[in-house]
């Protein structure tokens, strides 16, 4: 159970990438599944493969390239929801779409990034390197702070977004805060897990801690847990059978959500019938 | 505490530069009550959130608790008409009610054993201190009412904005409303209430009834007229005993 992690550098990397990537997942999974922004993140783990695609091309670094996606996606959506009478799920799908569609035509019109799609979809959690682990270690110490000192209008936006500016806190401005929040994450977490599996990291722990939590910091605690555990799991499963790593870690964290569900069900039935 | 909960001179209040409700001209003192009574659209949640500071004025002057509007937040509490996320939020009872002391001593100072009284007061008179540790989405719709009501009184404020405060509320819950409407005026704080609920504002000092204007503003006895009624809401209603009748449709064409 614990031999890949001790002979092999690459699962010890890809375990504390995973570890990181879950914690900063969890933490902002929360606030994402409460303040019901799951769209919004959907479209932001796939919004930035254009500019990933572009960076590719041009020789940059990936990371700035999803940055300057994330920064496109959410700009486009204020703009569309600020000139139209637009619902922000409609700005949303538009923008998620067309972003999409112009990532999968950079990756057509260069033979040299057909080979790197898998890698930018999927992650490249065996991978990793100690500079990637140093710039998620900052991601996620920079997320924790900016959720800790916004802990109370966070908690206030997910309750009732009005109580937020009846208590004198800037409502507009902790939104922000909270969407930069949830970009970040996403695009440093992409590499690892990938941009179209980041998006599971983010809902299905903090799923599993929405159905078993009486609170909001337990929510984190059991979305923690399930990351961590879902890391684990996956990488033992991916070194063994030799599935994808970051597939792996995904599938286990979902599996963890339906085992969570299934287990409320049943609580709630067995309460149902001794009442 | 400031004597004036709120002073409106020809205001205007809608969205977007656009009015829902004008030629508001109001003056409520501390321990003062004011019923916002009117149909769905008349205007009374779109007033209430301009005094709250959540809407600004499309038009003339407001003034609330002696400042201007939003600069009191510490002192207004604000009930909104809606909670969707009432059955999904991991939350205890007692956690929503203690949210109403975040800025009271600072908006990141940490909560003093006088806030935990307040709360423990707040819940206790709405008799939902029984329910402090059960999670949110577990109680019903009149509880989590009555929870939220708790969050308003929690908050100790000169001025409480409640839109349709007893919304959902049973017999008890009403009682246990009415009763902590009598402590918090006083207390000395202002209370403005929007409702449809005729009989309720009829406990109020004074009573506007607004069907995109200002129909009628005064106390209740005077205000409260089949033909007035008539006029806000569209059907006649008289009051007999306790209760209101409904005597006349009011037809357009």
């Amino acid at each position: 159970m614990i031999d890949p992690f001790l002979n092999n550098g690459f699962m010890q990397r890809a375990l504390v990438a995973g570890i990181l990537v879950s914690l900063t997942c969890a933490i902002v999974g929360t606030y994402v599944v409460l303040r019901g922004m799951a769209f919004i993140g959907d479209a932001l783990a796939h919004g930035v493969l254009p500019g990933v695609g572009m960076a590719t091309i041009l020789g940059l670094p990936t990371m700035l390239g999803a940055a300057v996606g994330a920064v496109v996606m959410i700009a486009g959506v204020g703009l569309i929801t600020a000139r139209s009478k637009l619902s922000n799920d409609t700005a949303i799908g538009l923008l998620f779409i067309g972003l999409l569609a112009l990532g999968v035509v950079f990756v057509s019109s260069s033979d040299s990034l057909t080979g790197d799609l898998e890698a930018i979809l999927f992650g490249q959690f065996l991978g990793v390197d100690t500079t990637d682990l140093l710039v998620q270690t900052l991601a996620l110490l920079a997320v924790s702070a900016i959720s800790l000192f916004s802990a109370r209008p966070f908690l206030l936006l997910c309750f009732d977004i009005d109580l937020v500016s009846t208590m004198g806190y800037k409502a507009q401005w902790y939104q922000r805060l909270m969407l930069f929040v949830i970009a970040a994450t996403v695009v440093v977490s992409f590499q690892t897990v990938g941009s179209l599996l980041v998006f599971g990291m983010l809902l299905a722990p903090a799923g599993v801690g929405a159905l078993l939590a009486k609170r909001i910091g337990s929510m984190m605690m059991w979305a923690v847990g399930t990351g961590v555990l879902s890391t684990y799991l996956g990488l033992l499963a991916s070194y063994h059978f030799s599935w994808a790593a970051g597939a792996s870690v995904v599938l286990t964290a979902v599996a963890i959500f339906f085992l969570a569900l299934i287990f409320v069900s049943i609580r709630k039935s067995a309460r149902s019938a001794s009442a | 505490m400031n004597s004036t909960a709120v002073v409106a001179r020809r205001l205007v209040v809608g969205y977007d530069g656009r009015a829902v409700l004008s030629g508001i001209d109001a003056y409520l003192k501390a321990g003062g009550s004011t019923a916002l009574v009117g149909s769905n659209g008349s205007g009374k949640s779109t007033l209430l959130k301009t005094l709250a500071g959540l809407l600004p004025p499309v038009d003339g002057a407001l003034e609330i608790l002696g400042g201007k509007v939003g600069e009191m937040s510490q002192k207004v509490a604000y009930l909104s008409q809606f909670h969707p996320s009432g059955f999904v939020l991991p939350l205890c009872a007692i956690d929503v009610v203690r949210m109403a002391r975040y800025d009271q001593r600072g908006r990141w100072a940490k909560r003093s054993p006088s806030d935990d009284i307040i709360v423990a007061e707040s819940m206790e008179m709405m008799k939902v201190a029984n329910l402090a540790n059960t999670p949110l989405r577990d109680l019903s719709g009149g509880q989590q009412q009555r929870v939220y009501l708790a969050q308003v009184l929690a908050r100790r404020a000169g001025l409480l904005l409640l839109d349709e405060p007893t919304a959902g509320l049973d017999a008890p819950g009403r009682a246990a409303y009415m009763d902590a409407m009598v402590f918090e005026r006083q207390r000395g704080a202002a209370i403005v209430t929007a409702t449809h609920d005729v009989a309720e504002a009829s406990t109020c000092d004074r009573v506007l009834l607004v069907a995109g204007r200002i129909v009628a503003d005064g106390p209740p006895a005077i205000v409260m007229t089949p033909e007035n009624l008539l006029e806000t809401f569209g059907i006649g209603l008289t009051k007999v005993g306790d209760h209101l009748v409904v005597t006349e449709h009011h037809h357009d064409h």
